[in-house]
């Protein structure tokens, strides 16, 4: 019978016997998800091909160990973070890091505070002054394109590390918020604050992008 | 007196609340309570309705980056890593 590698006992087990195929199926299912997450904390496309590698040898070293207490795309996740975030920090001796707490920290609203009425503007207090504009009723060639894609990119590139790796994970890759945090070692209210943000920024660069700054 | 009603009971909970968790709305870990007065809000504004509605497009297109094949292993350090499995194992 045909091993199914996408379970993880019958994986590990060929694994641990040496089958080269599995090891195969477990580079190219995993080697791209892993690539976009070493990005999200180091500054080059080569030190991220670094850090996949680095990964890689610990999982060939590490499989005999790995005692199956998580699933292994979250195992090998979280080997890939721990290097990645070593390696980000190294880095960033002479600037700042921007560590877990920095980003937590930063208390910037999700939506600028001027779209919404103060107290003294006229409106209802927290209500909207400068409602959102629809954007996503435009024709599917112009919302699914390329160029729209490419946006999307280019904030997800631009984000804090952990917010980066954080929708990278979830909304790029669709792991599950559970998945996420035991891979990235976030409690629950911490993976959805990053998330959050992350998301927000998204909309908010899609919006310029489609309908110029309004 | 029912329009002065309805704002009332769209007022009950603010835009910019909403804008805050709209993830935690979206991610179902909002408690029951605050829930039903979003979705009681959502109800009466159009603008939060579609703010939300842009999130939710948001993630879908943010989804589709994961079918761009920007990320595969390079094909020499993809056989440099089989070989030192082979390696490690024939050891």
């Amino acid at each position: 019978m045909a091993v199914d590698y996408s379970d993880d006992a019958q994986l590990v087990e060929a694994l641990r016997a040496g089958d080269e195929a599995a090891f195969a199926w477990l580079l190219d299912r995993y080697g791209p998800t892993m690539k976009r997450v070493a990005r999200s904390y180091v500054a080059s496309d080569a030190a991220a091909d670094e850090v996949v590698q680095e990964t890689w040898m610990a999982v060939i070293t590490g499989i005999d160990r790995f005692e199956q207490r998580s699933s292994v795309k979250t195992w090998i996740m979280r080997i890939l973070a721990n290097i990645a975030r070593t390696k980000g920090a190294r880095e960033h001796r002479t600037v700042p890091f921007a560590s877990l707490e920095a980003e937590l920290a930063d208390d910037t609203p999700a939506v600028a505070p001027d779209r919404f009425h103060g107290n003294r503007t006229g409106g209802w207090p927290d209500h909207w002054s400068r409602p959102p504009l629809p954007w996503d009723d435009e024709p599917a060639e112009r919302l699914v394109s390329e160029e729209t894609l490419e946006t999307i990119a280019e904030c997800i590139a631009e984000l804090p590390p952990n917010q980066r790796a954080v929708v990278t994970l979830r909304d790029v890759e669709g792991w599950e918020s559970h998945e996420v945090c035991n891979a990235l070692d976030i409690s629950e209210t911490n993976q959805r604050v990053l998330l959050h943000r992350a998301r927000s920024r998204i909309r908010q660069a899609l919006e310029r992008k489609l309908l110029g700054d309004p | 007196m029912l329009r002065r009603l309805l704002l009332f009971l769209t007022r009950d909970y603010s835009c910019r609340r909403f804008v805050a968790r709209v993830t935690e709305y979206l991610e179902g870990t909002m408690p029951a309570k605050e829930r039903k007065r979003v979705e009681r809000h959502l109800r009466e504004c159009g603008d939060c309705e579609r703010y939300l509605a842009q999130m939710r497009t948001t993630i879908e297109l943010t989804g589709r980056l994961r079918a761009r094949d920007v990320d595969a292993l390079p094909a020499d350090a993809r056989a440099r890593l089989l070989e030192a499995f082979e390696r490690s194992c024939g050891s």
